[in-house]
């Protein structure tokens, strides 16, 4: 079945790293829907959180395949119901209009985003929530007209404690790797 | 900064008692000290603008670390890997930016599918031209990233040390593989304060997994317990130097042990229990009863497509134990019911404590029993023709009559199966061919690497008129290092294996593989190398002594039948247990032809 996967990809900081990793997906003609880098926990250590939708076999396999690069530290996947996900949306929209219509404001407040930046010529929106939510306040918003839109994609962190969440896999390699040593 | 922590994490300096001295020398004058603190003493390259600052320092170093001057990059790299596979070091091969980056992929692809380790260092533009496409520059860490188990681009002196050390202990160790260390010019010019520290571990990287007990006892109970048991080794057991840990397990258990193409003279051919070669070209009996095992024991290899043939109807009937070093082998393309983790060397000693002494007479006399179908319909026939034309089989006999145990180093086509399945291997490391990729052009460079690395034994090439051009240039270092390497050239004047399943599988449409040659005799006598042409059988096994006997190199030509085939077959997309004896036996109408002409 194929469902949406997120993997967690701890790495070293070095230079190339990201190419190995995004190409252990592109390789089998995966599409990354989302891609984020950033600083870990663990001060050093890089975490690449890429989501793809594929069956749970390629996951198990791309996962072995990623740590196999020599600057991963470990890789995890998770299915989307095991993740609490997250993403920050912002429109930017003409300032006239805002003036104008308090419809703006309504669907603002309806939406739980708020006002990131105002001047006489635009206002910035933002909207941190689940993708159809931001989705839903760009619906609204367009009625109005809006001039740019950009969505962060979805950050997640994993719901249960760091090893059940893991496939039992993994956790098998885990163990027999230095990496938990240093951590 | 610190750029050497970048690097490697792990450079345990608290590990040196003394304070290692250091020196100020140039950044190419680090190279070299590094390749000599690494071991080195021989590599392959070519030089060009990049590159040339190493160059100049390698020439106050030409005692201690000889350059041997290829004709082209490739032959550098198919030379590290024939160096490397021969005698179970790091290959090292050297080149320019650019064009000479780039030559060299098709063997770092090749060495990363086959796992050889390799270290190639590439000169790059000065750091502050990098993304000006500058002359010569090209982004050779993107281009190399997805064949290389590593690689790393160095734009500062200080870096080198650490950064040759971190690529020799990713190249040799676990799971070898080919990694390159990009350097750029002001790097190779600059000054460092140079110090070597070999480098021992990296916390990110974990080549040994240790074995799990349980998995272990598992594997232990289930081998003690199988009643047709067959044990499958690959070239795990050379890599892990673990050949004579393979014996004692594989003759404590006593079952059949059937070989891939890399795991050729892991162990003896002569070895009772020795059942042959698995894959498309391999023998019928450890093929057809790899479907009537019931624990199917893999040993260091990867189950590769030409190995498995159609994975639907493969084994189904065994349980697997698989034995290996690299987890994402695990459960690729076979379900491993037991996986034991870890190095051979270090899995079978372990495993042997749980197993009881076995023998499997019944079972044996089975392969035994179809090994003597496949003796009568095709092995009697290949070694002693009755036909006018000589083939390639009777070749290889000839050359295993004159027991001379020589390194068998092939190219890519029919001459490569025949000579995996005819030749014999006494000692390990004696066949050296390519297999993941299946590189034509291999052949030549690669016996030249050889012969570098085993000088005191006889390096054979077997090479096809078409593979032999493909590199032919580097019988060049064969003159200029009056190297005694043999080069028997299988000609068919066909590219043989292409025209094979153009026979049996596209309507006998003979597209593009046949070729007029050169005159062979004359190009080795451009090079001033011996060389001898046969064309009647009378004459073979005389010409085949003389060219052992040549103190020189040697180039003999043998012209064999146009349009041979080498049988067996396992058709794409059959199963193993589906091997075609021979033409009569032969389904044309097979639905699945697979894209991939051959390895
Ligand atoms: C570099 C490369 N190009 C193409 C192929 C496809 N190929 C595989 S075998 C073969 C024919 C080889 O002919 P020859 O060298 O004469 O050997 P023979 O099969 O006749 O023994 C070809 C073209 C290959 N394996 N490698």
């Amino acid at each position: 079945m194929v469902e949406n996967y997120n993997f967690a990809v701890f790495s070293n900081d070095q230079a190339g790293i990201l190419n190995r990793i995004t190409a252990v997906f592109s390789r089998v003609n995966l599409n990354i829907e989302a891609l984020s880098v950033c600083e870990s926990e663990q001060s050093g250590v890089f975490r690449h959180s890429v989501q793809v939708r594929c069956e749970h076999a390629t996951a198990l396999r791309l996962s072995k395949q990623l740590e196999r690069q020599i600057e991963v530290i470990k890789a995890e996947f998770q299915v989307d119901d095991d993740m609490i996900q997250q993403e920050v949306a912002l429109y930017k929209i003409a300032s006239k209009s805002m003036l104008e219509q308090t419809l703006t404001e309504q669907i603002i407040h309806r939406h739980h985003a708020r006002i990131l930046s105002m001047n006489s010529e635009y206002t910035v929106i933002e909207k941190t929530g689940k993708r159809d939510e931001s989705q839903a306040l760009f619906d609204d918003l367009s009625v109005i007209g809006v001039l740019e839109f950009v969505r962060s994609g979805p950050v997640s962190i994993s719901k249960p404690m760091a090893n059940d969440a893991m496939s039992s896999d993994m956790s098998f390699f885990k163990q027999h790797a230095t990496c938990d040593a240093d951590h | 900064m610190n750029t050497v922590s970048m690097i490697s994490d792990a450079m345990n300096l608290s590990e040196t008692k003394v304070l290692p001295v250091t020196e100020t020398i140039s950044g190419s004058q680090a190279i070299i000290k590094s390749l000599l603190a690494e071991g080195v003493s021989q590599i392959f390259g070519y030089p060009g603008g990049a590159i040339m600052p190493t160059y100049d320092a390698l020439m106050d170093f030409e005692n201690q670390l000889e350059h041997i001057l290829v004709r082209h990059e490739q032959g550098a790299v198919h030379a590290a890997q024939g160096y490397a596979r021969a005698s179970g070091d790091v290959g090292v091969c050297i080149a320019t930016s650019g064009p000479g980056a780039t030559n060299l992929i098709t063997g770092i692809a090749d060495a990363y599918l086959d796992s050889t380790p390799l270290v190639c260092i590439t000169g790059q533009v000065f750091a502050h031209l990098l993304g000006t496409d500058a002359f010569q520059e090209i982004d050779i860490l993107d281009i190399s990233m997805p064949v290389t188990k590593w690689n790393y681009k160095v734009t500062q002196a200080s870096e080198i040390p650490a950064a040759i050390a971190k690529a020799f202990y990713v190249a040799k160790s676990g799971r070898p593989g080919p990694v390159l260390i990009d350097i750029t010019k002001n790097a190779q010019v600059e000054s460092l304060d140079f110090v070597y520290q070999v480098c021992r571990n990296l916390s990110s990287y974990q080549p040994y997994p240790r074995p799990n007990q349980m998995a272990l006892a598992q594997a232990a109970s289930l081998i003690n317990s199988a009643k047709k048991p067959l044990v499958l080794f690959g070239q795990g057991v050379i890599l892990g130097s673990a050949d004579t840990e393979f014996l004692k397990f594989a003759e404590r258990i006593g079952a059949p042990l059937a070989s891939t193409v890399l795991g050729l003279s892991a162990i003896p051919t002569d070895h009772p229990q020795y059942v042959g070669m698995l894959g498309m070209h391999g023998n019928y009996a450890p093929n057809k009863l790899t479907n009537e095992c019931d624990v199917l024991i893999a040993v260091g290899m990867r189950f590769d497509d030409r190995v498995t043939s159609n994975l639907e109807f493969y084994a189904k009937q065994a349980q697997v134990v698989h034995f290996e070093i690299d987890p994402s082998e695990v459960n690729k393309n076979v379900h491993a019911d037991v996986a034991v983790i870890g190095d051979v060397k270090q899995t079978l000693p372990e495993l042997m404590k749980q197993l009881d002494s076995n023998e499997h007479l019944a079972w044996m006399t089975e392969f035994n029993e179809l090994h003597q179908v496949e003796t009568k319909k095709i092995i009697q026939q290949d070694l002693s023709p009755n036909t006018k034309e000589i083939n390639m089989a009777e070749v290889i006999g000839g050359l295993n009559d004159l027991h001379e145990n020589p390194i068998v180093v092939t190219d890519v086509g029919q001459h490569q199966m025949v000579a995996c399945r005819y030749a014999e291997f006494e000692k390990t490391r004696s066949l050296i061919t390519s297999g993941g990729l299946g590189t034509m052009g291999f052949c030549l460079p690669a016996a030249i690497g050889a012969k570098f690395a085993c000088p005191d034994r006889p390096v054979v090439g077997i090479v096809g008129d078409g593979g032999v051009q493909m590199t032919i240039q580097e019988l060049g270092v064969l003159m200029q290092h009056k190297l005694p390497v043999k080069v028997i050239i299988l000609n068919n004047q066909f590219l043989g294996m292409v025209r094979q399943w153009q026979e049996l599988y596209f309507d006998k449409r003979y597209a593009a593989t046949k070729m007029n040659n050169p005159n062979f005799g004359m190009i080795a006598d451009g090079y001033g190398i011996a060389n001898h042409q046969v064309t009647d059988r009378e004459e073979l096994a005389s010409a085949l002594k003389v060219m052992m006997d040549h103190p020189g190199a040697y180039v003999l030509e043998v012209m064999v039948a146009q349009q041979d085939n080498v049988f067996p077959i396992i058709t794409p997309g059959a199963s193993v247990a589906d091997m075609n004896l021979g033409p009569l036996d032969i389904n044309t109408n097979t639905e699945e032809h697979e894209e991939r002409v051959d390895g």
